[in-house]
């Protein structure tokens, strides 16, 4: 495969670790438009989909909003935005935010009204306010599934993040476009290689995160009571 | 809105919008012909399900940029070659449909599944009038899914000159022009929609029993 050595030639081009348009320098903007996007993505969506959980009320509405935000064209919305407001980040953090408040809000959403009613109730029932029951009960117990619907924002955002090249803008997707203009197709496939990577890289970090921050009784490796035989047949995944 | 441009690039616009129908279906079509028996094999053989799973993940987390670039490496097919878009969006539709018809057919209770051997259904009668209707609900909701998702993806295709409604988007923004891209959006949107609506109302008219005594 001749690819194969022009893609391994790309990577083993000194010149292409160092300096403003080097792998490292990418990797980080890359990241950078990612986390952002998905932090301004999680600010928006955890508080609506915990107050939409916790209440029941307007779930109709925004399930359906993030539903049809779902179906907007990431690449449309860009260039739409920058024509509008001219170029720079905040039409690709834009963008990127409306590709990852769905997943977000309608997980968190399935998991606070996942919760069985009746810890609900005890909770209540022993005093705790609805802040507390919100943050100290449904939170803890919704967080496997808001970490999934956290880990299909970033990855969408991730992926997405290439088009930022089209406007301008650094990241790995600068690769994918100067490779294109230039019909340098192992440019092209090292882009996309390097976006793949940091995918896998990121699922990672929300698999071990998930294992660290959720409770043990949650993920079935709760170490004081055996589960029973039965049980322990059925898969522990919880993504 | 230049709405001159509109009537005058009439054909333009019908093609690009079947070249995105194209692009978007056909791979959700494949993807589920290849999800169903793969799936089937998952949900039967309980040790290949956390595999399947892994394997099914990997792949959806691949970004469809990298994709739609590393298939012509691999099929030999040239860049420009829309084929490339439905191998990358069949992958990824059939990564997330396998979960789905898995998912479905895991979720058929044992009883039932003897209570149909019982009353004299034979084996493959029994997975395709028993096990995949009540499974249905859980393929649908795959489906929704993918097929909106591959609707909005096939506009990043654009990027590298094939992507159905996501060229108008390119051009329109090379020419500062707003109409091409506002059309471009109008039209994926509402082609999601109606794909959504048609698929739902597939759902309802092969599920009719999901509806009973039930308010959703």
């Amino acid at each position: 495969m001749n690819i194969l050595a022009e893609l391994f030639g790309f990577f083993a081009d000194p010149l292409r670790w160092s300096g403003a348009g080097g792998i490292p320098t990418r990797v980080l903007e890359h990241l950078w438009y990612t986390a952002l996007a998905l932090t301004i993505a999680t600010a928006i969506a955890l508080p609506i989909g915990l107050l939409i959980g916790h209440t029941g009320r307007g779930a109709f509405f925004a399930i359906n909003i993030g539903n049809a935000a779902r179906s907007f064209p990431s690449l449309g919305v860009l260039v739409l935005l920058v024509l509008l407001a001219g170029l720079g980040i905040t039409p690709v953090l834009v963008a990127l935010v409306v590709l990852g408040v769905p997943p977000i809000i309608a997980s968190t959403y399935a998991g606070v009204r996942g919760v069985d009613p009746a810890t609900i109730d005890a909770a209540r029932g022993m005093g705790m306010t609805e802040r507390g029951i919100v943050f100290k009960v449904e939170l803890p117990i919704a967080l496997p599934l808001i970490l999934s619907g956290l880990r299909s924002a970033a990855l969408q955002i991730v992926a997405t993040a290439t088009i930022a090249a089209y406007v301008a803008l650094g990241g790995l997707g600068r690769y994918v476009i100067d490779g294109l203009a230039v019909r340098d197709f192992a440019e092209m496939l090292a882009g996309a290689v390097l976006v793949a990577l940091l995918a896998i890289a990121i699922d990672v970090v929300f698999a071990i995160f998930g294992r660290l921050v959720v409770s043990d009784g949650l993920a079935g490796r709760g170490p004081r009571n055996s589960r029973p035989a039965t049980e322990s047949t059925t898969d522990q995944e919880y993504v | 809105m230049d709405w001159d441009w509109l009537t005058s690039n009439r054909a333009l616009i019908t093609d690009l919008l079947t070249q995105h129908v194209y692009l978007a279906l056909v791979p959700v079509a494949l993807g589920l012909a290849l999800a169903l028996p793969i799936g089937f094999l998952t949900a039967r053989f309980a040790r290949l399900y956390p595999p399947m799973l892994a394997a099914s993940a990997v792949l959806y987390s691949i970004p469809s940029i990298a994709l739609f670039i590393v298939f012509p490496g691999i099929l030999g097919t040239q860049i420009l070659d829309p084929i490339n878009i439905v191998v990358a969006l069949t992958i990824y539709a059939g990564a997330l449909l396998v979960r789905s018809v898995a998912d479905g057919l895991r979720s058929v209770s044992d009883q039932v599944r003897q209570s149909a051997t019982a009353v004299g259904y034979e084996r493959w009668r029994r997975v395709l009038k028993i096990e995949l209707p009540i499974a249905l609900p859980f393929i649908f909701a795959g489906l929704r899914f993918v097929t909106v998702a591959n609707i909005s993806m096939v506009s990043v295709g654009a990027l590298i000159g094939i992507g159905g409604l996501g060229q108008l988007f390119t051009d329109g923004f090379q020419r500062s022009f707003f109409t091409p891209i506002i059309v471009g959006m109008v039209l994926s949107v509402l082609l999601a929609l109606c794909a959504d609506i048609a698929i739902v109302t597939t759902q309802r008219f092969l599920t009719p029993w999901t509806r009973a005594g039930r308010t959703t």
